[in-house]
């Protein structure tokens, strides 16, 4: 990995061994929560789960640098490692799959469509590049008050680059100089359709200069130089520099959902040669090498996963659904009819 | 009128009421910003906001990009982290763009959070023909948003309605499309109560009483069913002039029980006929008072083309006019 350098030590970048290992335990946790999310769809059990396998370096990482009470995350649907990292259960995300009436939207919402304004993690649809207004939006406020030290961290994927409501966005956050970071997340993928039919230039960091903010690459398998890259950027936000784009390189390994075959548009040959890069044990094997943490505690960790999947697998599954009556409630302040009376 | 804190008025148009309430919201309430295209040094195209960027700075009075979504996005996204926006759409014909924003995002923040997020929000849209304003400075845009739970619709015709009902908006904890009738602007001038009070959303206004019809409008086409009423008075026939003022919520019983009195119905609006707010209507009354009814309703509504043409006859075609209004009354009256 890149972030071992000629004389074998380990670049940090600041991460202390508990860090590091929360990071691994994120990744872990995203692996066996995805895959339990299609066993669980498999299983007939739930109509839908969607992955982010490939995305666990990118997200450990980039929630490292998210300052939790401080910073607000505006997430897309393929966030699972991210929300976690800012403070998400695995029940709650358990709660979000089953749809039940105990989950922040109250089984309204697809699975992955996460909320929690205690942790500022903000509401999005599934609209892509809608939720952008609405971070820079927030950054504005945060600017407004003149609230240094915070700053807002926006994800999206590489398709969803092409909205007009993501240049707008950008636009608006440049003009403003506001706190805001816009985190790519590049698996090459927007359902079926490719980068190559997404975009003439593929470098999309580089759009940066166009909007006169910073612009960076990174490595997003590598989850120690995410970290950098976003900390780098939203220190810089936080503190009055601006917003910036950074793009984060990583692979979609699974199909775009359980609705999805990805074998109509791509081969399972290519899926299994990227594979080789797969950040999970990657990861694993740099924090062995390098002492972090030993085989057999990285043996323990992954089964301490499991155990808490199935913790939170079982305990939301136990919840009740929502009620029908439900359905009428938390549309407008109070009782509501379209005919006043 | 709800809460009105003292006896004095003073006489304005529709313009200087809106004017005069944004400037109350700004000085009251530093959550307040206003964002949209020319709202600052330019004061906004029709002057409504002149001289706030002075008063208020452009951190609060945000000449923005041309770029509508945006215009609305960034608004829920500053609803959603406690500031109370004030959006505008520079001619409500702009709106599309932003319509996503409005409909899919706006409309659904408190309902797809469970109330963990709330988006209380007033979008701002001068609307309607009448003015030269051709295709793309014309248009009523009501009928495509009053479908939609979640939002509140308000379009007033007066502007002592316009101050409460304003206010009323911006006090509002969930997201208000407000309509200011363009033709309007200028040409409506009235008493407005000096002070603080809001009228409350959803509630009509029975403007003229009678007997023999009830006619049931909002925004321009108010001031013509009116003028239309006042020359039927003086052929002795009794017409009962209802303002809607509110789209979304609105007012079904003020309605029924002007429909249950004069036992005829006639719904105006400039908007097109086909899936317009009197369809609505038409069917609420068809459902809840059937029985009442001595003729047919009648919608008396927008043709069935784009608005409107930018040439005069064309403009002209697709408005409606005081004398079609009171031909339209004076026939269901003599059904």
């Amino acid at each position: 990995m890149s972030t071992d350098t000629k004389a074998g030590t380990l670049e940090r970048h600041g991460l202390n061994d508990d860090q590091l290992r929360a990071m691994l335990r994120n990744m872990l946790l995203q692996r066996q929560l995805d895959n339990r999310g299609f066993q669980l769809n498999r299983q007939g059990k739930v109509p839908f789960a969607l992955g982010s396998e490939g995305h666990e370096a990118l997200q450990a990482g980039a929630a490292m640098a998210f300052d939790r009470g401080k910073d607000i995350l505006a997430p897309y649907y393929r966030d699972l490692g991210l929300c976690l990292g800012i403070g998400l259960t695995p029940y709650e995300i358990m709660l979000s799959i089953f749809a039940r009436e105990s989950d922040h939207n109250g089984g309204r919402q697809f699975p992955n469509h996460y909320s929690s304004k205690a942790i500022g993690l903000m509401s999005f649809s599934s609209v892509l590049a809608a939720h952008l207004p609405h971070a820079v939006g927030a950054a504005y406020a945060i600017a407004y008050r003149e609230q240094a030290g915070r700053a807002v961290l926006a994800t999206c994927g590489d398709g969803t680059t092409s909205e007009g409501e993501w240049h707008e966005s950008m636009n608006f956050a440049a003009i403003h100089k506001l706190p805001f970071v816009m985190l790519v997340e590049n698996n090459e993928w927007a359902i079926s359709t490719p980068l190559s039919r997404q975009m003439a230039q593929p470098e999309i960091w580089k759009r940066a200069a166009g909007y006169g903010m910073p612009g960076r690459r990174f490595n997003g398998f590598d989850p120690i130089e995410t970290y950098a890259a976003v900390k780098e950027a939203m220190d810089r936000a936080r503190s009055g520099g601006g917003p910036s784009l950074i793009e984060g390189i990583c692979y979609r390994y699974l199909a775009h959902s359980t609705d999805d075959n990805d074998l109509t548009y791509r081969t399972r040959e290519e899926v299994l040669e990227r594979r080789k890069q797969d950040p999970v044990p990657a990861f694993e094997a740099v924090l062995v090498e390098h002492g972090v943490m030993t085989p057999q505690e990285v043996d323990a960790m992954r089964k301490d996963v499991l155990r808490e999947t199935n913790e939170a697998t079982d305990a939301a599954e136990a919840q009740p659904y929502p009620k029908p009556a439900d359905l009428y409630t938390n549309l407008y302040e109070g009782a509501w009819q379209p005919w006043q009376s | 009128m709800a809460v009105v804190s003292n006896t004095s008025s003073t006489v304005m148009n529709n313009v200087e009421a809106v004017r005069a309430t944004l400037y109350e919201a700004m000085r009251n309430d530093d959550r307040t910003v206003i964002l949209g295209e020319d709202v600052g040094a330019r004061g906004n195209v029709f002057l409504i906001t002149k001289d706030f960027i002075k008063e208020f700075g452009p951190e609060r009075v945000i000449d923005t990009p041309i770029a509508e979504a945006s215009i609305v996005g960034i608004a829920v996204g500053m609803a959603m982290e406690g500031l109370r926006p004030i959006a505008e759409i520079q001619f409500a014909d702009f709106i599309y763009p932003s319509f996503n924003q409005i409909v899919g995002e706006a409309a659904k923040t408190r309902y797809r959070s469970n109330g963990e997020y709330t988006c209380p929000l007033v979008i701002r849209a001068p609307y309607g023909g009448g003015v030269r304003g051709a295709l793309s400075h014309s248009v009523s845009v009501e009928a495509l948003f009053y479908h939609v739970p979640g939002l509140k619709i308000v379009a007033p015709s007066f502007p002592a309605d316009v101050k409460g009902l304003l206010n009323a908006a911006i006090d509002d904890p969930d997201p208000v499309l407000f309509l200011e009738h363009k033709k309007t602007y200028r040409l409506i001038k009235g008493e407005v109560p000096d002070g603080h009070y809001t009228i409350p959303l959803g509630k009509a206004n029975v403007l003229k009483e009678g007997t023999q019809l009830t006619a049931v409008s909002y925004g321009l086409y108010v001031h013509w069913a009116l003028e239309a009423a006042a020359q039927l008075q003086e052929s002795g026939l009794s017409v009962e002039v209802i303002d809607l003022r509110s789209i979304r919520p609105m007012d079904k019983t003020t309605i029924l029980r002007s429909v249950e009195k004069t036992r005829k119905l006639l719904i105006i609006h400039e908007d097109n006929k086909f899936g317009g707010v009197g369809a609505e209507i038409s069917a609420m009354v068809a459902e809840e008072a059937l029985f009442h009814l001595d003729a047919p309703i009648r919608r008396l509504a927008g043709p069935d083309v784009p608005p409107m043409g930018y040439a005069l006859p064309l403009e002209e075609e697709f408005m409606s006019s005081p004398a079609e209004m009171a031909q339209a009354m004076r026939e269901l009256v003599e059904f």
